[in-house]
């Protein structure tokens, strides 16, 4: 899954770039709250968990084996701020130390791998468990479900970045089909093992899963003479607010749609291989009724007739979408602690 | 991914390259990086050039050839998939060694292999001369958050030691006659990674007691003066400087009439 240098274009990459460091900057705020002053020696904990989990190999069909992403299971098990910044800190450690995923593209496996993953799959969860409070069964159907559908989902972002901006001249429809059909598989083993390692963590400590927080019962005080008494829940402090995040924001947005829609023009102000031969051999005027048709988008856009730039900033725009909704999350999240 | 990676890629020396301030040789290698894949994928000279100044950096830092190549694996998952793309790509065909190729394909896949490759090697040089530790301590100079940093840190310290309880796990389970057949045995990898998290955990738990009662803050003391001059400044970009060059000079010569250079 560790998308390599080259695989997308340099407008996708930046893009990518900006939504990923955004989404990390809201786990920053926000994972402390998950796990209050210990954030970074558990998180830390969880990454190289993460890490190790990536390694157990199971077989997803004759001669060929899966492993798991773990995006949903740090989800469920540290909360999703946590969660992405574990899954972003291993990609920085699988990039820099162990050559795996390029650096340029580090953006776009943070973005598919712990970002997409992450938020899919709380939000999955979240939607389930909230259907049925209290219920040990419906953590581990969650937590089965969320893992099953983030993986698919990841692929999908993955086929929608290459319809794009990849640079691979292969019809988007057939890398969504074909990514989204082996993901199915590979997420239905993630859900799998997603749903009985958080089963086997509530049976033995429920206090250590962040999923499953409002099924801790109340401790209830039993005396010598038969009387009980409940004790009161400890209350949880809402963190303090920081400094507005908004300008921030609307800032790297800016400057993300300016980077996509200017500085692609210069990027592709010389025609590129494919197009230089198409002058020469003068085929460029087919390309409209030409199989090109179907990746329009692809390759900067400039083939298909659409104009430069534009896909650029349209990938910046699908791309933010993610981070907006990563962000919308944050902020819900915060408004119920506070109120 | 795969077993490849408990196997750490540093590989100890005392070479110009080693000597490196660690945040100099990071900077370095994303700006070569950058370089790379900024470069038109049709100036073939340029893509050479890079391999040359990369082979530079690997003779001056003794790092084996062989060793290079035999952790350029992690590679190959992409690079099946690279093989595909003129069989599978759309547009115009060629004729190559008797298969009817996408000429778009072929362009993508020469874009993907050369520029990824580039990349890998630059990332296995990098990790090869500069400790896990000192390049964490990098990229705090280079003002990454230092949340960031501190769950690095900390994740790069507990590798070792969960690894070693997955391995230990794993002859448990293979001692009782455990083999992964098919994901009906997937259950008992969850429960293994299960029992896997609530041991670390538990361990990290005490681990921090530990440590908060003698006396971190939040912050590990940094012992070493990490601080670089301008002149390692200048060596450690001599890499992406060069690299930049080239690029700029192949970019000239290809709009210059009547040199056929690209």
């Amino acid at each position: 899954m560790h998308v390599p240098d080259g695989f997308f274009t340099a407008s996708v990459s930046v893009a990518a770039g900006v939504v990923a460091a955004a989404g990390v900057g809201v786990a920053l705020r926000n994972a402390r709250q998950e796990l209050d002053d210990r954030a970074a020696p558990m998180a830390g904990l969880v990454a190289a968990f993460i890490f190790a989990v990536q390694m157990l190999n199971f077989p997803v069909a004759a001669g060929t084996s899966g492993h798991l992403l773990g995006g949903a299971l740090a989800a469920i098990l540290v909360g999703p701020y946590t969660a992405v910044l574990c899954m972003a800190v291993v990609l920085l450690v699988q990039g820099f130390f162990f050559a795996d995923g390029g650096l340029t593209a580090l953006g776009v496996n943070i973005t598919l791998m712990g970002i997409v993953t992450a938020a899919v799959a709380w939000g999955v969860f979240r939607l389930i468990v909230r259907a049925a409070p209290g219920n040990r069964a419906a953590v581990v159907a969650g937590s089965f479900v969320a893992a099953l559908v983030s993986v698919p989902a990841s692929a999908l972002t993955f086929a929608a970045l290459f319809a794009v901006g990849g640079t691979a001249p292969i019809d988007a429809g057939a890398v969504a089909a074909a990514m989204g059909g082996v993901h199915v598989l590979i997420g239905i083993g993630e859900g799998l093992i997603t749903a009985v390692t958080v089963s086997s963590v509530l049976a033995v400590r429920p206090d250590l899963v962040y999923g499953a927080r409002g099924l801790a019962k109340p401790l209830v005080l039993r005396t010598a003479d038969g009387e009980r008494e409940v004790a009161p829940q400890p209350v949880s402090q809402p963190a303090p607010e920081g400094r507005p995040f908004r300008p921030f924001l609307v800032g790297a947005g800016v400057v993300t749609l300016l980077l996509a829609g200017v500085v692609s023009f210069f990027a592709s102000g010389d025609p590129d291989g494919l197009e230089r031969v198409a002058e020469d051999k003068g085929f460029l005027g087919q390309a409209g009724e030409h199989q090109f048709g179907g990746f329009a988008l692809a390759d900067y856009g400039d083939v298909g007739g659409i104009p430069v730039g534009v896909a650029g900033v349209i990938g910046v725009l699908i791309t933010l979408a993610v981070g907006v909704g990563v962000a919308y999350l944050a902020r819900r999240r915060r408004a119920k602690a506070v109120a | 991914m795969g077993a490849g990676h408990h196997h750490q890629l540093y590989r100890p020396g005392d070479t110009p390259v080693h000597r490196l301030p660690p945040q100099c040789k990071l900077l370095a290698v994303v700006a070569f990086a950058i370089v790379v894949v900024a470069t038109p994928r049709e100036r073939f000279w340029a893509f050479g050039a890079y391999a040359v100044l990369l082979a530079g950096v690997a003779v001056v830092a003794r790092v084996p050839p062989g060793f290079v190549i035999r952790r350029m694996v992690v590679e190959l998952p992409f690079l099946l998939f690279v093989f595909a793309i003129p069989v599978i790509g759309l547009g115009e065909r060629v004729e190559v060694l008797g298969l009817e190729l996408s000429r778009e394909g072929l362009w993508a896949s020469w874009n993907i292999l050369a520029k990824a490759t580039l990349g890998v090697v630059a990332s296995i040089l990098l990790a090869a001369t500069t400790e896990p530790r000192a390049m964490i301590l990098g990229a705090q100079r280079l003002r990454v958050p230092q949340l960031l940093v501190q769950i690095a840190m900390f994740m790069v310290r507990y590798l070792d030691v969960i690894m070693d309880e997955t391995r230990r796990m794993r002859v448990a389970r293979e001692s009782r006659g455990f083999r992964a057949r098919d994901l009906r045995q997937a259950p008992i990898l969850a429960k293994s990674a299960g029992a896997l998290f609530i041991r670390s955990y538990e361990r990290g738990e005490r681990v921090h007691l530990a440590m908060l009662s003698r006396g971190y803050t939040g912050t590990m003391p940094v012992i070493s003066d990490m601080s670089a001059g301008v002149r390692q400044w200048l060596t450690a970009g001599a890499l992406p400087l060069a690299a930049a060059a080239v690029a700029v000079l192949t970019t000239l010569l290809a709009h210059l009439p009547g040199l056929g250079l690209t």
